[in-house]
């Protein structure tokens, strides 16, 4: 019976590979998310899954290139910026369709922009584009031409359209019709998303021929990583985005031509010492933890080059501060990662008063330097990290003793009840524009994540850095805007409220058949130009 | 079966031995990194190879061992307690007492012993060593495993109150404390050796579990829950075979005990 039931059971699922695998077209591009999408509506995206879908069927008047990080016109064939900073027009392209037909014009722009900014939404990516008191105006100029008004400057105003695909106005199928270069055809959740080719996409090659190449795409829902290693080694999907340093090593080893590294990504790792004045902990250790001295000791006692070595098998770089050299513009080129110098560790410590008996550290107070770092359970690199640095720190006399919190402990510790003493985590980039990063630099803000929310800045240093991330705000010259930020990367690296420790590399598996693939540190890597990725050697040739 | 449970002895016998004189079989202790061979093979130096830090796996693995066999039994130990108090009270006391206990512990059974876990050790002091994280976690393990032994001592009680040389007792004026000391505990040894007996592999599982999850004893202590963890990215693993060491061994270890367990129910 048993083996009836076996032989019945291989029987089925023959039958349903075989059905899968004729299923597939040779023009299907193939991959993974690693979850459902929560929304098929761009503007209320927040997640990863959901960001895939807008990226590859969205529209948008503006596209940053990922490769230039520049910005090049889509839907709009042409903008222009007041000289406020309030009011941008762009000329749109004549003659687009959307996915169902249905005509693209100013109408659209405007639809999409008051949904977007819909108060009852609370769009995640509309709430970038929120400054002052007041709504947006927007204008309709001409039969191509819209001005949309904002109650006061955005700076970055532009790139921010990278994120706003456009929405009809008047189509039934709503945010079902499309004007990217593929459209919805198949949704099964928690299974699979079928993407078919958007027949009025408007973007055609050198010889006249419609873009995108590929006629559909494949997104498989996978939020195990392993089975997605082995799904892409059995050749069942095309590419992995994002790929872990292990991971990398096994593809490299297998296929090295499939393993691809981009480069240093935006992301960083990093620690940070708990500074806020009602944390309950003794009163020695705030003194040693709002010490710039102590947490440069630190710092020089980490070493980031073993970090990326060890712990990231090579592809990770010591990282330096709030943005990675892969961010080409805002970037500080004078700055420098800090040197792993437990020597000038110990001098530094000397001079704030410390001493060593017993090879272990004590502070001018008779106390034991011993503190803890809280970091995510279940991310083994953090927890790597920690344990390397744990060894590092007790070089210098300090012991260390690293926690691993589930993650809303985790948070709760860090955000709410600030009962912790030191904390690693990462960052994630996914805007170029410091601005992005205001909630993190005021000193009001909530990610100020060693003293978050302060009603005043509680070091000159601090206020040095709120005024200038407010000035570079209120600019709309990006030369200027780099000097300033170039000045508030340069009190970061000085003062070293987050010991920055690593810039991950931008990893990933690319199948050889997959043709024009140039794999980019900024999302989405890999299929950032999917128009003109193809399955074809021949079709690759013509661009 | 005599065999296998002989077998079995020596086993347990070999690897408390392997965990006494660890500091003989290895030649560096289990914290110490050696960052110029992280996932090496097995060599001479290292009989198991290293790990992601280039620490010895053999060191690792034996300290593991001897964490989880030392302070596992003590956590059997603590729930066994807990257990006999909880059920020898509601037992004596009768009535609404017990049948609100009988309550109490199937509520208890009921609730996600994980989630359960992973809260409590979130509530714990995080400026802690490595050694007292361990005596923690598997503290938090025993105060929190009472129940499954509770219910089972709570049955055998009242059957045992039940029988005639208890209600004897109890006509010649034996009560309280002393008829739970000198008749109900006597013969509800066998029953608790083997309580204790088979609570020792489920501490050491659900110390696993902590361990895979990240949340059990802190580095650099390991435990056979963070060395299991290396087995996480199975499509990896394959390259060091080494590192399923510490899955054999936890496999053994409570097979060895259910083993041990089997021939002390029998005799039970």
């Amino acid at each position: 019976m048993k083996t009836t039931a076996s032989f019945l059971l291989l029987w089925i699922s023959t039958l349903l590979t075989g059905a899968s695998l004729s299923a597939q077209s040779a023009n299907e591009l193939r991959f993974s998310i690693h979850s459902f999408p929560k929304t098929f509506d761009p503007v209320l995206v927040d997640d990863d899954a959901s960001e895939t879908i807008r990226y590859l069927t969205g529209g948008v008047l503006i596209r940053i290139n990922r490769e230039s990080q520049r910005l090049e016109p889509e839907l709009a064939t042409g903008w222009k910026l007041s000289r406020d900073g309030r009011t941008i027009t762009f000329t749109l392209r004549d003659g687009l369709r959307f996915s169902d037909g249905t005509g693209f014009g100013v109408a659209d722009v405007a639809y999409t922009m008051n949904h977007l900014m819909d108060a009852d939404l609370h769009s995640p990516t509309g709430d970038a584009f929120r400054v002052g008191e007041g709504k947006i105006a927007v204008k309709v100029l001409t039969a191509n031409q819209v001005a949309i008004t904002f109650p006061a400057a955005v700076v970055g105003l532009e790139r921010l359209f990278d994120q706003v695909a456009i929405m009809s106005q008047s189509s039934p199928r709503k945010e079902m019709a499309v004007l990217g270069p593929y459209m919805v055809d198949e949704a099964k959740p928690g299974a699979v998303i079928v993407l078919k080719r958007n027949p009025n996409y408007w973007k055609v090659d050198s010889a006249g021929h419609h873009l995108p190449y590929i006629s559909a795409i494949r997104l498989d829902v996978q939020p195990n990583r392993d089975l997605e290693l082995i799904r892409f080694l059995r050749g069942e999907i095309h590419f992995i985005n994002s790929l872990d340093a292990e991971y990398f090593e096994k593809v490299k080893a297998e296929n090295p031509a499939a393993a691809r590294n981009a480069g240093t990504s935006l992301d960083s790792e990093q620690m940070w010492f708990n500074q806020v004045p009602t944390a309950p902990l003794p009163a020695y250790k705030k003194i040693w933890f709002g010490s710039k001295s102590f947490r440069r000791a630190v710092s020089e006692a980490i070493n980031r080059n073993d970090l990326a070595r060890v712990v990231f098998r090579g592809h990770a770089q010591p990282a330096i501060g709030p943005f990675s050299p892969a961010n080409q513009f805002w970037f500080n080129t004078a700055l420098r990662p800090h040197p792993y110098d437990p020597t000038s560790a110990r001098a530094r410590l000397a001079a704030e008063g410390f001493y060593w008996r017993d090879g272990a550290l004590y502070d001018s107070s008779g106390n034991r330097v011993e503190f803890s770092v809280v970091t995510n359970a279940g991310n083994r690199y953090r927890e790597q990290m920690a344990t390397l640095i744990q060894q590092d720190l007790s070089d210098v006399g300090i012991k260390l003793n690293v926690v691993t919190l589930d993650f809303p402990s985790l948070i709760e510790r860090i955000t709410r009840s600030f009962n912790y003493e030191a904390c690693l985590l990462g960052l994630v980039n996914v805007d170029l524009d410091p601005n992005s990063e205001m909630n993190v630099w005021l000193s009001s803000a909530e990610n100020h994540q060693w003293n978050p929310r302060q009603t005043s800045p509680a070091t000159d240093w601090e206020a040095d850095i709120d005024r200038l991330m407010r000035a570079q705000a209120s600019s709309l010259d990006d030369r200027r805007r780099k000097q300033l930020f170039d000045q508030v990367q340069a009190i970061v690296w000085d003062q070293e409220p987050f010991l920055y420790l690593v810039n991950k590399d931008a990893l990933a598996a690319i199948r050889p058949e997959l043709h024009n693939v140039q794999p980019v540190v900024f999302r989405p890597q890999v299929y950032w130009n999917i128009e003109w990725l193809t399955l074809n050697a021949v079709v690759a040739t013509r661009q | 079966m005599k065999y296998a449970r002989t077998v079995a002895a020596l086993l347990l016998s070999t690897l408390v031995l392997a965990c006494v004189f660890r500091d003989q079989l290895t030649p560096v202790g289990y914290d110490h990194q050696d960052r110029n061979i992280p996932n090496a093979f097995r060599s001479r130096q290292h009989l198991l190879g290293t790990d992601a830090l280039g620490r010895d796996r053999l060191a690792r693995v034996l300290e593991g061992t001897r964490v989880s066999l030392v302070l596992a039994p003590s956590a059997a130990a603590i729930s066994t307690v807990l257990a006999i108090l909880i059920a020898g009270t509601a037992a004596l006391a009768g009535g609404w007492v017990e049948r609100l206990t009988a309550s109490g512990i199937d509520l208890f059974l009921s609730l996600p012993w994980l989630f359960l876990l992973v809260t409590v050790r979130a509530l714990l002091p995080l400026n802690v060593s490595p050694m007292t994280s361990a005596v923690i976690t598997f503290s938090v393990l025993g105060c929190l495993g009472w129940a499954g032994a509770a219910r089972l001592l709570s049955a055998q009680l009242s059957w045992l109150r039940s029988r005639d040389f208890i209600l004897l007792a109890r006509a010649s004026g034996c009560g309280g404390f002393r008829l739970l000391r000198r008749h109900l505990l006597p013969n509800l040894m066998p029953l608790v050796y083997a309580q204790f007996w088979i609570s020792i592999p489920t501490f050491i599982l659900a110390e696993a579990n902590l361990g895979i999850l990240g949340l059990g004893v802190s580095e650099p202590l390991p435990s056979w829950g963070s060395l299991l963890r290396e087995l996480d990215s199975f499509s990896v693993f394959g390259w060091n075979l080494w590192q399923l060491v510490p899955l054999a061994l936890l496999i053994a270890v409570v097979s060895c005990f259910h083993l041990l367990i089997s021939k002390g129910e029998i005799a039970a």
